[in-house]
C-alpha cells in the first residue's frame, strides 16, 4: 500500500488554510469532474484522488491525523485501534462524502485512506452495509454489420453471465452509444441497478456508402443507354429498381432516389435518400464493324463542327 | 407506473442532504421531472442518474441553480457536437 500525499494532489503546501483547500479542490474538481468529462476514465480516477484529498484535508480532525501520522500511516492505524478500544465505539468516521456514493456508484477510496481512516460513512449515518448503492454502470461493445441495423431487431446478449434481450433500433450510427437503463450491475441493499451502455461498431462491406441517413452508390451505364436514353436496373439497399435514363446522360450524373436511403434512427417509417452516380462504361474489344461505325460517327461529329 | 419505479423526493433529500427547494427549482426549469402521487412528490427511477448528475454539479462544484442549468445545457451541446463529429468521422473514413 502506498502513501498518498494529499497536499501534493491538491497542489498545496502544508500551511494551506481551509480557504486555500476549498479553492484548490474547486479548481481541480472543475477540471477533472467525471460529469464534465464523461467517458474519460483517467479523469475519473484523478477526481477520486482529489475527492479523497479534500475529504481528509477539509476535515480538521482527519487533517490533524494525516499531518501527524502521514507517512507513518501504519502506526496511525494502530493509534486508531487503541483509541477505538478505549472508547469502545464504532470504527472510522460516520460521515463522509464518498464521491458519487449513496444511491450512486460505489467508489472506493484508496487502500491508504481505508487503512488510516476506516471505511467511509453512510449518508444515512448507519453502517456501510446498510447503504443503498446503485449498481455499477457497465460498458459493452457490439459489432454489427450495416445490414443488421437496416431494420429494428431484437437480440439476446450475454453480458456478465446474464441474458439481456435488447431492441436495436434501425438506423443506429457507427460509434453511437445507447443507454439501457437498469441493465448494469445489481444494486446493493435494494439500491437501483446500474445502467448498461452499449457502443455499436458497425462494419460496412456493401457497395453503399452511408452518411447519416443517406446512402451513396454508383451504377454503371453502357454508352448506348447514356447516349440514346433507356432503362436501367439499379440496386438499392433493399432490392432492385428500374430507372429511366434520359438521352445524352453525362458521366458522373448524380440522381436522388427519395426515401431509398437508410432508416432514420427512432423515427419509424422515415428514410434518408439514396444518391446514385452514373459511371458510363466505354466499350472494349470492339469488332471491326463497331470500330468502323465509331469512325463514321467521329467523322460526322467533326463535320458537324 | 409501478410504485417501485418511483423514488420519494423526501428520501432523496435526506439521503443527499439537499434542500427540497433545489429539486423543486430543477423541476421548475424543466431539468428534472417530478411526479406527484397523492400529493407526495417522487422522481422516476430511470431519471435518477440525471438527478444525481445535477446534484453532483451543485455539490461538488459549488454551482448555483443558474450555473447547474448553464452547465447542463453546455454538456448537452457537447453531446450533440460529439455526435456530429462521429457522423463526420464516419463520413471521412469512407
Amino acid at each position: 500500500m502506498e502513501f498518498v500525499d494529499y497536499y501534493k494532489i491538491l497542489e498545496l503546501d502544508k500551511n494551506a488554510t481551509q480557504a486555500d483547500i476549498k479553492k484548490a479542490y474547486r479548481k481541480l474538481a472543475r477540471k477533472y469532474h467525471p460529469d464534465l468529462n464523461p467517458n474519460d476514465t483517467t479523469m475519473k480516477k484523478k477526481f477520486q484522488q482529489i475527492n479523497e484529498a479534500n475529504e481528509v484535508l477539509s476535515d480538521p480532525e482527519k487533517r490533524k491525523k494525516f499531518d501527524k501520522y502521514g507517512k507513518d500511516w501504519q502506526h496511525g492505524a494502530e493509534y486508531e485501534n487503541a483509541n477505538r478500544q478505549h472508547s469502545g465505539g464504532g470504527g472510522g468516521f460516520t460521515q463522509g462524502n464518498r464521491g458519487q456514493g449513496g444511491f450512486s456508484n460505489e467508489e472506493d477510496f484508496s487502500d491508504f485512506f481505508e487503512s488510516m481512516f476506516g471505511g467511509g460513512g453512510s449518508p444515512f449515518g448507519g453502517s456501510r452495509s446498510n447503504v443503498r448503492y446503485k449498481g455499477q454502470d457497465l460498458n459493452a461493445e457490439l459489432k454489427l454489420d450495416i445490414k443488421d441495423v437496416y431494420k429494428t431487431q431484437k437480440q439476446t446478449l450475454t453480458i456478465n453471465g446474464k441474458q439481456i434481450r435488447l431492441t436495436i433500433p434501425a438506423g443506429v450510427e457507427n460509434g453511437q452509444t445507447i443507454k439501457i437503463s437498469g441493465h448494469g450491475g445489481e444494486g446493493r441493499n435494494n439500491g437501483p441497478n446500474g445502467d448498461l451502455y452499449i457502443t455499436f461498431l458497425i462494419s460496412n462491406s456493401t457497395r453503399f456508402r452511408r452518411e447519416g441517413n443517406n446512402l451513396y452508390t454508383t451504377a454503371e451505364l453502357d454508352i448506348y443507354t447514356a447516349v440514346l436514353g433507356g432503362e436501367v436496373m439499379v440496386e438499392t439497399f433493399d432490392g432492385k429498381v428500374k430507372l429511366n435514363v434520359p438521352p445524352e446522360t453525362q458521366n458522373g450524373t448524380k440522381i436522388k432516389l427519395k426515401g431509398k436511403g437508410f432508416p432514420v434512427y427512432k423515427q419509424e417509417g422515415m428514410f434518408g435518400d439514396l444518391y446514385i452516380t452514373y459511371q458510363i462504361k466505354i466499350p472494349t474489344k470492339l469488332s471491326e464493324k463497331e470500330k468502323e461505325l465509331f469512325k463514321e460517327l467521329s467523322k460526322l461529329h467533326k463535320h458537324e463542327k | 407506473m409501478k410504485n417501485e419505479d418511483l423514488i420519494p423526493i423526501e428520501l432523496l433529500c435526506t439521503h443527499y442532504k439537499i434542500e427540497y427547494s433545489f429539486i423543486e427549482s430543477l423541476n421548475e426549469i424543466g431539468l428534472v421531472e417530478v411526479t406527484k402521487v397523492e400529493k407526495a412528490p417522487y422522481i422516476e427511477k430511470e431519471h435518477l442518474s440525471e438527478v444525481e448528475h445535477l446534484m453532483r454539479l451543485h455539490r461538488d462544484l459549488g454551482l448555483n441553480l443558474e450555473g447547474v442549468e448553464a452547465v447542463a445545457y453546455l454538456l448537452k451541446r457537447i453531446e450533440e457536437l460529439k455526435h456530429e463529429i462521429l457522423l463526420l468521422k464516419n463520413k471521412a473514413d469512407h
